[in-house]
Order: C-alpha cells, then structure tokens, then sequence
C-alpha cells in the first residue's frame, strides 16, 4: 500500500517536472521568416533612438560615446544586481558574430543564441510587440555601431534567482504579446501605443510591479518606486498626471516640464534619445497617454 | 482640568514635533528658492522657445538679465556638508555632490557660462534665443542627471 502511494506520488512529481520542464523552455519565433528580413540601417537608428538602447547599454557616465555600447552599467533591483551587457558589434566580446534571427529572438523572446533565458531587466517583456522588422532595422543599425573589447560582466544575482531556467516560468506567467491598452485608436494613438508599450518600454519604470518583478498592469503607467536610487518614478497616466499633450510632447523634445523644471535622472536620455526623432513620434506618444486618462 | 490637561498635552506634543523642523538646515528652502526662481525667468525664454508665448524682445531680455544674474549669488552658504537627501528631509539633492565638488562646481560654472551667452542673444530673436536656450536647458539637465534624486 505504502509503495504504492511512494509510486504515485513520484509519478506525480515527474509529471509536475515534466510541465515545468516543457513550459520554463525557451519559446522562440520562426528563424527561418526572421532571417528573410531585410535590415535597413537608415531606418534602424530610430527604432535604436526610440527603443533607448544607448541608455542601459552605453559605458556608465556620459564622457563615452553614447554610440559605444560595451555596456557595464549596474542595475540594482530586488532580486540583485544586473550589468548591461556589451552589445557592440565586437564579435567576441558583443554580438557582433549573431545572426539576424539570433538578435530578433534575443530582443524579442529574452532568449540568447545559445538557447539560455535572460532575465526581464532586459525589456524583451516590451520588445515582444515590436514589428520584427524594425528589430531587422534595428540590427543592420547596430551593426554599423563601434566595436569596444570591454568583457561583460556577470549578474550578481542571489540564489534562486540565479537559475536561469526559472525564468521560463516567470515567462509563463507574465511575457505577454498583447497590448495592455486595447480600445479602439487613432491612428495616432495607435503609433503612440507602438512606441510607448513596445519600443520605448515606458511602463518599466512607470508601472509598478508585483512580488516576483512582473509589471502591475491594473496601475499601468501610475507612477512607481525608484528601482534603483531614492523617490518614486512619477505617474504619467491616471488621476496623478495633469499634463497636456502639448505639455507632454514639448517635454520629450526640450525636456522642460510645464513648470521649466528641466529633466534629470534616468529620463534625461530618454528626452536626449525622442528629441531626435520626428515631432509627429513625441505627438502619438502624447496621444496615447491621453488616452490612458480616460 | 480635563481640558487643561487636553491642552497642555496638544501644545507639548506640538513643542515636541517642532525639532524635526526646526532642525533642518535653513539653507536647504534658501537654495530651493534660488532654483525657483531660475524657473521663474527660465519660463519666459523656455516658453517662448517651446512656442506657448510669442516671442518678444524685451521680455526675454529682462528673463536672461535675471537669470544672469541670479546665477552669480555665490553659492558659498547654499551647500552645507550634511543637506543631502540621505542625512536631510525635504531635498532631493543627492550626497554625491559632495564627494564630487569640482565637478558640481563646474557644472554650476557651465550654467552661468550658457546664461551669459543667453543674455547676448536674448534681444536678437527667435531662432537665437531658442538654440541658447537649449544650451542653458543642457547645463541643467547634466547636473539634474548626476546629482538630482528623483522626487518622493
């Protein structure tokens, strides 16, 4: 009798091993359709500019060229502390030897070339609903990038969140490719929902999160603690937020608030990235947060 | 007697509550006020670049002499060892500043530095006044980035 409960129960727990096992796998996209892209550098510095790459993986302090991503900079979070990886073209200490559906997977799916997870400090969570195009775009742009030898550094991350695998999970439960906003857009506010849920990946700061990291999308966009220093990222949706969409887009061009207060912190690069693209992107993103408040 | 103890026991509590106030450095409101009213006269020539008033001369004139001058109160007193946002209430002024004063001075200087060529331009219009303004906006954004907590 004792056996056979034993038996059951160990069946039970390979099965249960088994579903962890299957659903904490990498999922990724179809290669063969991510090769076939055709990758327009022109076009990808502005999917660079508006996904603010250069504002994680650029070298810490702004003396570097803020072309140079060899990363290096720390991330404090509640799980430990996160480097930015060199993701210069330099074939062995960056990407430069990834093929194009290796980069796509990679921003897209938070998995890299060698099939391993990467944690969601890495906005993947954001890029999911990116046009694999522009992340096409995006890696014929990088491509053209200086090449710097600086070795990546190793996340400084506490057990048990240093099994990767464990990410598959969390993936599970919170990668999500829909839109968090699904009313009926504009035109315009529908690019503004684009750059604002996929690319710019605004929510990461702005959303608060739950226990395990994942963005609370009941609070979209409301404001949130400061994950790594002192004070609260503010709210830019939701009863906290008054600003106009004039208010909004002359910000990310000049970065001066209503108040001619003048941008700091982590939103200074924001602002240095958005103010060069065309005014109708800093538009749509206003429209789109307008649209949040209703 | 029930009610002058009430009241005795409000007052002290009053009394008491007063330290963590009373305590904190005068220069921390004084310094805030000079950014004020950097933001006060940034607002005429900012506005005016960003398009939400027409431009005008003499306005903007007046704003950058302000500024030019506002930016030339020597900061001596403002900048207490001990007002940083991790050992004072109500600034978000981070300690870094301290451990890297030639840096924030030099900053500081980078600002009166823009305002001054601000005020140069301030009366010949539009298009010069908003490429000055941008610079001066830089100064402060350098400084914000670096030594500026965010707001709790």
């Amino acid at each position: 009798m004792l056996r056979r409960v034993v038996l059951i129960l160990v069946m039970i727990g390979l099965i249960a091993a088994g579903a962890l096992w299957v659903l904490s796998a990498p999922r990724v996209p179809d290669s063969d359709t991510l090769a076939r892209l055709d990758g327009e550098p022109e076009r990808g510095r502005d999917v660079f500019l508006a996904a603010g790459c250069g504002s994680c993986h650029m070298a810490p302090g702004r003396e570097a060229d803020p072309l140079v991503m060899s990363g290096g900079r720390e991330f404090v979070s509640d799980f430990g502390k996160f480097y930015a990886p060199n993701i210069s073209p330099d074939p062995e200490h960056g990407i430069g030897d990834w093929t194009q559906d290796q980069f796509i997977t990679a921003v897209m799916r938070g998995v890299s070339p060698g099939g391993q997870h990467y944690y969601p400090a890495f906005p993947y969570t954001a890029y999911i609903r990116a046009e694999p195009q522009d992340i096409a775009d995006l890696h014929a742009y990088m491509m053209t990038l200086p090449r710097d030898e600086t070795a990546s550094r190793d996340h400084d991350i506490g057990f048990p969140f240093n099994i990767r695998r464990a990410v598959g999970l969390w993936k599970t439960l919170f990668l999500q490719e829909e839109w968090v906003l699904t009313d009926d857009l504009t035109e315009e506010e529908a690019r503004g929902r684009y750059l604002v849920e996929a690319l710019a990946h605004c929510a990461e700061c702005h959303t608060p999160r739950n226990m395990l990291g994942a963005l609370d999308s009941a609070r979209w966009m409301e404001g949130a603690p400061n994950p790594s220093g002192r004070g609260r990222i503010p709210p830019i949706a939701g009863e906290g937020f008054t600003w106009t969409a004039f208010d909004i887009s002359a910000y990310l061009e000049t970065g001066f608030t209503p108040e001619f207060d003048v941008v700091g912190g982590t939103m200074a690069a924001v602002v240095a990235n958005l103010q060069q693209l065309e005014s109708a992107e800093r538009e749509a993103i206003a429209a789109y947060l307008l649209r949040l408040r209703d | 007697m029930a009610v002058k103890r009430t009241l005795a026991s409000v007052v002290l509590g009053a009394v008491l509550a007063l330290p963590a106030f009373a305590d904190e450095d005068p220069a921390i409101a004084a310094r805030q006020g000079q950014f004020k009213l950097f933001a006060h006269n940034f607002g005429v020539v900012g506005g005016m670049a960003q398009g939400r008033m027409d431009y005008d001369a003499e306005m903007a004139q007046t704003a950058a002499d302000n500024l030019f001058h506002l930016t030339r109160v020597d900061q001596g007193r403002l900048w207490p060892e001990g007002t940083d946002s991790a050992s004072s209430e109500g600034t978000r002024a981070n300690a870094d500043i301290w451990d890297n004063l030639d840096d924030f001075v030099s900053k500081f200087v980078d600002l009166q530095n823009a305002v001054e060529d601000l005020q140069g331009v301030a009366g010949s219009g539009l298009d010069e006044v908003r490429a000055s303004v941008m610079a001066v906006g830089g100064t402060c954004q350098a400084c914000h980035e670096d030594y500026r907590d965010e707001e709790s």
